[in-house]
């Protein structure tokens, strides 16, 4: 067997080398993860170019969001990162919030914390489950869909819905949580640290899975700056950088945690990550519990479910949802949002999610630009590929953890 | 008169081992599914223990598809070449005191071959499907069984020396019917080589590499559907027996138990297959995939070797002692 060659290509198509083996993989194939499809270009079974293909997905959420007010754009952000539609949910409310500088009350962003971290843990889990069995391991696959489920079922009785939740409101969020939530939900955290050992010791231990990660597609601290990964991606190359700590949102200033650090940047390091990364949001879960605070769930400047008119107190925006809505409708004065441009980002479970709205004073976003960390992570699947195998591709693939909801809007 | 004879034999055999290739599959699905907190097929029959029969009628009564770009002769050649020759080593087996179809005295050379023309039903099937994931695994199989042929062989020597024979039943006799005359407590070496060797043999969890459905689709096979596609699977099942029996054989004493049980003389190598089976099931539910290269690297650098220096060993402890 020959060594995997080092070379790397400067343009990642086609070479026009006679003895090559182009192969697309995907966008039909079980491990593209949805519809990613890469052209391959190989020799034998090494990759010599990686050309990462997307748009299979794309449903035009960016151009919908100029023709919806915020509120309603609110339910397109559900359909970014189906894996953790309440992670984009309370990113997007956070970006507009910032745009029209209100505050939601604290037990409404303690509560956003909770569904947050609940649904880093739901797609770190998801991600665990898929990567493993992309490598072979299968019953880590059904034991993290067992874990998962209960976080369903939990997301479920706050809100109603398993997959897209469209939770969080502007200003606050849409429905209080009860005890039944919080006793389910503290349920979970006693049990789970013990899965999570659980899975470690399936898969962690395994020399085949070490074999298969150790070293396969190393990214340098330098490398992960310029490729623009974010997230667990760029923490395991040893950049300290979440945005839940540098540029704290909801209650994130308010409660302990660490941000895991990898060394290596290699499939393993970012696997090691991930795993610190759900014991941590354990923790915060457990601080969120102890720490909830009474009080409005949705702030006094919330703007009005309509978003048809100018910024209405939160109490006469109730009277107008129950009953005298068309009237609220009606009004015929200039809406009073502010004008300008704001980018804001929130640390997703992928990476970090970055909204730019530029607003018109309108309640519509004249233009809104989602930066999605998927589609940063897929582009970066060349330089992690490239002088590897066919089965490196597919550990690079899960472990970067990409979903091309997100990545194709 | 004879013939007619050993032709009922041979289908008594065939329908005996193509049950059993339907009930692994539950066996299978089951074991898996308790090991993945789940329960397997449930559905069909009591347990689903109809499940089998149910997934046989729904691959014979699909629409047979030959893609159009493939060869139509090897595509259709290549699930019978891999069945046929896999069926074929089932001849030599004795399942208990002359309980074999053909007593011959290179059976274990016989089973060798044929397991090895299996994998060219394999090849075959990557090549003539005219299509890159399968061909992919093509070659994928070609390398693999080539360097795990001579590994498993390799491993079998020892036993070869042991024993004098290439026979399989005097290899269960010269084992001496006794606990600590089967032959895995003198060949442990070359049984950890035969066992590693044994899964790549039968593209098994780790070594299913033909077949990764995670990289390659489905490898091989991934333009293959309903009966031609079930013959495939009959042919990786089947495989999985020889291989468990010949373990069996080979190191585990064959037919001989604690004690002879009358009527069925063969419970205790079906009881041992079954172990074999089970430990298959084992680790296909908890092993990742190794990646190509580094099959090859266990297989030329680790089992190989081994495998020869045991042949060594065994034959100077056989010259002193």
């Amino acid at each position: 067997m020959k060594e995997p060659s080092k070379q790397t290509v400067e343009v990642p198509v086609a070479t026009g080398d006679e003895d090559r083996y182009r192969l697309r993989m995907g966008p039909q194939h079980p491990a593209t993860h949805g519809v990613l499809r890469v052209d391959l270009e190989l020799d034998g079974e090494t990759i010599v170019a990686c050309d990462p293909q997307v748009g299979y997905l794309h449903r035009g959420i960016e151009k919908l969001a100029e023709n919806r007010t915020y509120a309603q754009t609110l339910i397109l952000t559900d359909r970014l990162d189906y894996i953790a539609a309440m992670s984009n949910n309370c990113g997007f409310c956070v970006a507009v919030e910032k745009l029209l500088a209100i505050t939601p009350p604290l037990r409404a962003r303690y509560i956003r914390t909770i569904v947050n971290e609940m649904s880093r843990l739901a797609s770190h889990l998801l991600w665990l489950a898929t990567h493993a069995l992309d490598i072979g391991a299968m019953t880590v696959f059904l034991y993290c869909f067992r874990e998962r489920e209960i976080l369903l079922e939990l997301f479920e009785e706050l809100c109603g819905a398993r997959l897209t939740f469209s939770y969080p409101r502007i200003g606050g969020v849409r429905q209080d949580v009860n005890a039944y939530f919080i006793d389910g939900l503290q349920r979970f955290i006693d049990i789970f640290p013990e899965k999570i050992l659980e899975y470690e010791t399936l898969i962690d231990t395994n020399r085949i899975w070490l074999k298969r990660t150790v070293g396969i597609g190393k990214v340098s601290r330098e490398k992960a700056l310029s490729l623009g990964l974010t997230g667990a991606c760029l923490r395991a190359s040893g950049v300290d950088y979440d945005v839940r700590k540098h540029q704290p949102y909801d209650a994130y200033d308010l409660v302990d945690f660490e941000v895991p650090i990898g060394q290596e940047g290699d499939s393993y390091a970012r696997y090691r990550c991930r795993m610190e990364e759900m014991r941590q949001s354990v923790r915060i879960l457990q601080q969120c519990i102890d720490q909830l605070p009474p009080g409005p769930i949705v702030g006094e400047d919330a703007p009005d479910l309509h978003m048809s008119q100018r910024i209405i107190p939160f109490r006469e925006a109730r009277v107008s949802a129950y009953g005298t809505g068309l009237i609220a409708l009606s009004h015929k004065t200039k809406p009073t949002y502010p004008a300008g441009d704001i980018y804001v980002a929130t640390e997703v479970p992928k990476g970090e999610l970055g909204f730019y709205i530029i607003s018109d004073g309108s309640p519509r976003a004249y233009r809104m630009h989602i930066r999605s960390p998927s589609f940063i992570h897929i582009s970066a699947l060349t330089a992690l590929s490239e002088g590897g195998l066919v089965a490196d591709l597919i550990t690079n693939i899960g472990s970067v953890d990409v979903v091309l909801g997100e990545s194709d809007r | 008169m004879h013939i007619l004879i050993l032709l009922l034999y041979i289908l008594l055999l065939f329908t005996v081992v193509m049950l059993h290739v339907a009930y692994a599959t539950y066996f299978e699905r089951k074991i898996i599914g308790h090991m993945q907190v789940r329960m397997g097929p449930m559905e069909v029959g009591w347990h689903g223990l109809l499940q089998p029969i149910a997934d046989g009628i729904k691959c014979f009564f699909k629409e047979d598809i030959i893609p159009e770009n493939v060869d139509p002769l090897g595509f259709r050649l290549a699930p019978v070449v891999s069945l046929t020759a896999m069926v074929a080593s089932l001849a030599v087996l004795p399942f208990a005191p002359g309980w074999v179809l053909a007593d011959i005295d290179i059976g274990l050379l016989f089973v060798f071959a044929m397991s090895g023309l299996a994998g060219y039903g394999v090849i075959l099937a990557g090549w003539a499907s005219n299509s890159k994931f399968s061909f992919l695994g093509g070659l994928r199989s070609m390398a693999q069984v080539i360097s795990y042929e001579i590994a498993l062989g390799l491993s079998l020597v020892g036993v070869m020396l042991l024993s004098g024979s290439l026979n399989l039943s005097t290899i269960v006799e010269a084992q001496g019917g006794t606990f600590g005359g089967m032959y895995i407590f003198p060949q442990f070496i070359a049984f950890g080589v035969f066992f590693v060797a044994m899964l790549a043999e039968t593209n098994r969890v780790p070594f299913d590499l033909p077949e990764a459905e995670a990289e390659l689709v489905s490898g091989y096979s991934t333009e293959y559907s309903g009966m031609r596609y079930a013959i495939f699977f009959m042919a990786e099942y089947v495989g999985m027996l020889v291989m468990s029996s010949l373990g069996t054989i080979c190191f585990f004493g064959g037919w001989s138990g604690p004690f002879a049980v009358p009527y069925f003389p063969a419970l205790w190598f079906v009881l041992k297959v079954y172990a074999f089976m089970f430990v298959f099931i084992w680790i296909r539910a908890t092993m990742p995939r190794y990646r190509y290269d580094q099959l090859m690297e266990l297989g030329w650098k680790w089992l190989i070797p081994l495998a020869l220096a045991n042949i060594v060993l065994t034959a100077v402890c056989k010259a002193l002692f």
